[in-house]
């Protein structure tokens, strides 16, 4: 199959998934018993305001036509209005996205960078002290929570050592240093335990493809140890691992929603929790549906990174 | 790796160690249900957040209510999302696992899409989805972690079936003339379980994990109950003045982590046939 047919058939695919996630959140969200506009005003409104807050968010049309309404207004940039906060929804998602692509940006990257590289070293040394001590430190880290790290982290540097900000957010006009000491915490929480996991697995592909005969071969003709590493062995160890950081970065998103609230960092996990707690639906709503285009896409581009780095899966077209 | 196959009748250390650290946990769970040193939702205004003692091992909370007691009383809730969960995914995944490997075509297209469709919503979304719109409480928290693991189960039922139904004990039974559900009951089932279960075995942990995580954000069962995660969330105000509200249930929680970890662990070592003997898969 050549690549355009490929990108094409995975694009399509792309399309569906949203497609099919906006009709799952709307459904959940409106055919749910529970009436919205009580949830919003409170179950001693008068009859007269819900009648007038429904007409408002045009709840009275049949479902299938506010389905329409809603995801005609997405395609046009009308993402709706918050009802508690009385602004655009998309400008509350707009600065809350940013904040959060920034702890998951610099997560990501602690994830990647560190995941493979512990995992390297723990292979090429195996048996060893040092990869004894990270099989252990690996399989306590993925035992515990997020929130449970957040809290004895805060506890540690923040009340004990007294060292950097416990929560809150600070913008880099309010200077660098406290830019990022504001950051520090949240990122390490959250890529602690997928740091562990990604090391994990990288530790144990590599030892597959070190143990494989097409790498005693290579070492049998003679080629230099770090050579036979860098240019035989790592790029069919890494195959594993891009599948495992698009599966991660569905759970860095769930990370983020937890981190947010623990550590009052003003980003879109916080703001989704924020539009439950208060019933804000069309927030809400449109909030979940940035989340699963944003997965959604990560997937994509693992897909398509995995297809360029292994053929075979252009000619099957599955990653099965 | 060099694996050697373990001797039948030895059960990995692994197992032992979890299974007996996991046996007490439950034990101690079950009494917990019913007999607490003290009364796990009485308040004693006077004895608020005292430091752990001989009275009070764990402390006390901001309610003077005895840690120790409610870390017991909780149990069984964290128990009961990791394993009612499972088994939620277990009673809807593997059924459709099953008949989407064995009808092709249409009733395989709607499930196998749907699962996609699932699979492609971040866990915790989908848990947050499910519990933003009714009230919480621990059975809608138990269905919303099931229901994210059902797509997985699903497509793990449906491999391991299709790749059965290609074996030549399967085809000598279709050339017996049996049918769908005698070869489904007899032939398929049976030889799905090991693989079924060594996944059960390790996603009990990510299952408690996230039922925690929801009961944290408050969309769990309801205060007064002590689940651990709304503990933990409620022992956050006064983390710097009694550090031990929030410790007890957190250590608690990554002990139990731990244990379900190791004996999911063990059953895969013990079960995965690519681990023990390389020539037998």
């Amino acid at each position: 199959m050549p690549i355009a047919t490929f990108l094409l058939q995975r694009l399509a695919g792309l399309v569906g998934v949203l497609l099919g996630m906006s009709l799952l959140i709307f459904g959940i969200i409106h055919i749910l018993p529970g009436n919205v506009a009580y949830a919003i005003l409170g179950e001693f409104a008068t009859p007269a305001a819900v009648a007038q807050l429904e007409a408002k968010l045009g709840l009275k049309d049949p479902l299938p036509l506010q389905y329409w309404h809603w995801l005609d207004g997405m395609l046009h940039g009308d993402f709706g209005q918050s009802i508690v906060m009385n602004r655009p929804a998309v400008e509350l998602i707009g600065d809350a996205l940013g904040r959060s692509a920034l702890l998951a940006g610099f997560s990501f990257l602690l994830v990647a960078g560190g995941g493979i590289a512990l995992g390297l070293h723990a292979a090429t040394h195996r048996g060893r002290a040092s990869d004894r001590i990270l099989g252990l430190a690996q399989f306590a880290l993925l035992a515990i929570p997020e929130f449970f790290w957040a809290i004895v982290v805060v506890l540690l540097f923040a009340s004990v050592l007294n060292l950097l900000p416990a929560t809150g957010y600070a913008p880099m006009s309010e200077g660098l240093a406290n830019w990022a000491a504001h950051l520090v915490l949240p990122v390490i929480v959250l890529s602690v335990g997928l740091v562990a996991h990604v090391s994990r697995l990288t530790r144990s592909s590599m030892i597959e493809v070190l143990d494989s005969r097409y790498v005693l071969a290579a070492r049998a003709r003679g080629y230099a140890e770090r050579r036979v590493l860098w240019r035989h062995a790592l790029p069919n160890a890494l195959m594993p691992a891009i599948t495992v950081l698009a599966i991660d970065a569905g759970l860095l998103i769930g990370g983020i929603v937890v981190v947010e609230t623990v550590f009052a960092y003003p980003g879109l996990g916080r703001l989704l929790v924020f539009a439950i707690e208060r019933h804000d639906l069309p927030l809400l709503q449109v909030g979940m549906m940035v989340v699963t285009a944003i997965y959604a896409l990560a997937n994509f581009a693992a897909e398509i990174l995995y297809a360029v780095l292994n053929p075979r899966i252009r000619v099957t077209g599955s990653t099965a | 790796m060099t694996v050697q196959a373990l001797p039948r009748f030895r059960l990995p250390s692994t197992l032992l160690l979890g299974g007996t650290l996991l046996a007490f946990i439950v034990i101690a769970a079950i009494v917990g249900i019913w007999v607490t040193p003290y009364d796990p939702t009485v308040f004693a205004v006077r004895i608020r957040l005292q430091p752990p003692s001989l009275l009070h091992p764990f402390g006390t909370d901001e309610f003077g209510r005895d840690v120790l007691s409610r870390v017991l009383a909780g149990a069984h809730l964290s128990l009961a999302t990791g394993f009612g969960a499972m088994a939620i995914s277990l009673a809807v995944g593997v059924p459709l696992g099953l008949i989407a490997a064995f009808h092709k075509g249409a009733v395989q297209e709607v499930i196998m899409r749907s699962v996609d469709l699932l699979i492609a919503l971040p866990p915790v979304l989908l848990g947050l989805l499910v519990l933003a719109v009714t009230p919480p409480g621990l059975f809608k928290t138990i269905a919303a972690v099931g229901l994210v693991y059902v797509p997985i189960l699903v497509r793990l039922t449906r491999a391991v079936a299709l790749g059965l139904l290609e074996e030549d004990f399967v085809q000598a039974a279709r050339a017996r003339g049996e049918g769908a559900l005698p070869i489904l009951w007899h032939e398929i089932l049976p030889n799905t379980w090991p693989p079924i279960i060594v996944e059960c075995g390790l996603r009990v942990t990510f299952a408690i994990l996230l039922g925690s995580a929801l009961s944290f954000l408050g969309l769990g069962p309801q205060p007064p109950a002590s689940e651990w995660g709304l503990m933990i969330a409620e022992g956050r105000d006064f983390l710097t003045q009694a550090p031990w509200v929030c410790l007890a249930p957190g250590l608690c929680l990554c002990v139990l982590l731990v244990s379900v970890n190791l004996v999911g662990e063990g059953l895969r070592e013990r079960l995965d046939p690519h681990l023990s003997g390389r020539g037998h898969a």
